[in-house]
């Protein structure tokens, strides 16, 4: 039995002239296409920008949202709500990735002695995924202390966990999703090793689920970045608290816009990232590259 | 003594009626191939040794032991056993070398180093010593199969369970799984296997064992099922099989 791959004598193996008439031809075609994008985005872009302003109450817009000084005096306050609102990030990342595993786990248990944990798992996604976020905050951020006055618990740990709740029940699902598209015969040959149903979880099944469900998972994690800023509700001082201070005491909304592009830049690099991540499966995937 | 007991066993599939009465003993060393029809419960015989299915009667005993008990902690009893399927399932995310060495590390408490080595030298023997770091994906079919048997064997088993290893493959690489048997069979392993290749079955039993309905109707050695059968249905079969 040999498995020698063939062709030792690659090196020996030039173009034929054939080939690199169709490659000329490729650049060709693609500097066309890239020249007509281009060309056409500009066309968009001019248009646009015209309209605007040009239009009567370009001026006044300008003055209250685009506001250099405003925006130079606020820039400060911002930043240091937005590390509020990473520090509830991290914290909430850590907490959806332990709870939405395990009501991923506890959904996917077989037989009927587990129903129990497993109608509970539902119930919690079908609960969390039907609330809004801001409810849920609310609930979570005036419903805790109300029960414990004496203790004061700090606004941005309750908000924390009213976006975990929600951010568990989404992740769970796109978990349990990606575990029913490991195919069963995975889990048989597990068993057939000898491996316990935890083992065969932890070591086959959920490191392919994962892999299936890497981008909606960023895509969630984008989703959350942004919705961290929703804290603000319940008075924490984060990025978009900072902004709306400073939007009273100016009545100019030019720190809004501030805020929202910080959010925007926090959250550039996660995107790009999914994209890359996506491209590279769907390549690792599919064999036919031009597709 | 015997490494493979059944007495007796049933298995029901609501009212499919798929195992009935199955009895069948294995001695150590032995290979013993299943013949029979589509359907006639080739595949849920094995399943059901392996526990993957459990029994509506009767008893299995491996090596001496009821493994069908319930007290019985089937993880060790899967354990002692090795099963290759007919569809590939190797682990498509783990590399060759983790795929074979995955059950010692983690169901025997092998040592890593130890079950690494041992895993090379088997995976070299079966001419796979370049595709120990490759993922299963860039494997052909029959490479993917010997892998897969390395897997099983990799922990000595009792017993090798084999359901129609080959039928997945095309003709051009039966051969090398089939020749990998044949050298299982020269080391003294044993097997029950379940295949449609009849030439092989001929070649590599001890002894066959053609299924007819949920029943071993007839059992005896190569020439004899092959040269002589018996039953009626026996002929009928065997008949089909080799004039396609
Ligand atoms: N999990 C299952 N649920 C219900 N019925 C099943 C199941 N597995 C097998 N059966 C039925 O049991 C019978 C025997 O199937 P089995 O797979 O054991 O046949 P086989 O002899 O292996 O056939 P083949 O040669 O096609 O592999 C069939 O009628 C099949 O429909
Ligand atoms: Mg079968």
């Amino acid at each position: 039995m040999t498995d020698r791959t063939a062709g030792t004598d690659v090196e020996a193996w030039q173009p034929s002239e054939l080939e690199l008439d169709r490659r000329l031809q490729r650049r060709r075609a693609s500097r066309r296409s890239v020249l007509v994008a281009l060309v056409s985005t500009a066309v968009f872009a001019g248009v646009v920008g015209w309209t605007v302003l040009t239009s009567p109450g370009w001026e006044n817009v300008q003055q209250t949202f685009f506001d250099p000084g405003i925006a130079a005096k606020s820039f400060p306050k911002i930043l240091e709500g937005l590390w509020l609102n990473i520090r509830v990030l991290f914290f909430a990342t850590i907490a959806v990735a332990v709870v939405a595993t395990l009501l991923a786990v506890m959904r996917s248990l077989r037989g009927p002695v587990w129903f129990p944990l497993r109608a509970l798992a539902t119930g919690y996604t079908d609960l969390f995924r039907g609330l809004p976020v801001l409810i849920v905050l609310y609930l979570v951020g005036f419903g805790i202390p109300a029960l414990n006055p004496e203790d004061r618990v700090p606004v941005a740990l309750l908000g924390t966990i009213g976006i975990s709740l929600c951010y568990s029940a989404y992740v769970a699902e796109v978990l349990r999703a990606g575990m029913e598209a490991v195919h069963p015969s995975q889990r048989i040959a597990a068993r057939s090793l000898g491996l316990s149903h935890a083992k065969t979880l932890r070591l086959v099944v959920i490191p392919q689920a994962l892999r299936k469900v890497v981008p909606a998972l960023m895509n969630d994690f984008v989703s959350m970045q942004k919705d961290v800023g929703l804290i603000s509700v319940l008075g924490a001082v984060d990025a978009v608290r900072a902004a709306q201070i400073v939007q009273a005491q100016t009545y100019n909304f030019t720190p809004y816009v501030v805020a929202g592009l910080m959010f925007v830049a926090l959250s550039f690099p996660m995107i790009r990232l999914t994209d890359a991540v996506s491209a590279r499966m769907a390549k690792r995937e599919q064999m036919g590259g031009t597709v | 003594m015997s490494v493979l007991e059944l007495h007796g066993i049933h298995k029901l599939f609501g009212d499919n009626h798929v195992l009935k009465g199955v009895d069948l003993e294995i001695d150590s060393h032995e290979v013993v191939v299943v013949i029979g029809a589509s359907g006639s419960g080739k595949s849920t015989l094995m399943r059901t040794i392996n526990l993957i299915e459990r029994v509506d009667d009767g008893r299995i005993l491996l090596s001496g032991d009821d493994i069908t008990d319930p007290a019985v902690d089937v993880d060790k009893v899967r354990a002692r056993i090795g099963v290759v399927f007919q569809h590939f399932n190797l682990f498509p995310h783990m590399r060759v070398i983790d795929n074979v060495t995955l059950a010692a590390r983690k169901v025997h408490g092998t040592d890593p180093e130890v079950a690494r080595d041992r895993a090379i030298g088997l995976l070299e023997k079966f001419g796979l010593g370049e595709k120990v770091r490759d993922f299963p994906d860039r494997l052909s079919g029959g490479q993917q199969q010997r892998v897969a048997i390395v897997r099983a064997i990799m922990t000595d088993p009792e017993l090798l369970l084999l359901d129609e290893i080959t039928s997945a493959l095309d003709p051009m690489l039966v051969g090398e799984v089939l020749d990998l048997v044949r050298d299982l069979k020269a080391q003294g392993s044993t097997m029950l296997m379940a295949t449609h290749e009849m030439s092989f079955a001929r070649s590599v039993a001890d002894r066959i064992v053609f299924m007819h309905s949920g029943r071993p109707l007839e059992v005896g050695p190569p020439e004899q099922i092959f040269g002589d059968p018996q039953r009626p249905e026996t002929r009928e079969f065997l008949a089909r099989v080799t004039h396609r």
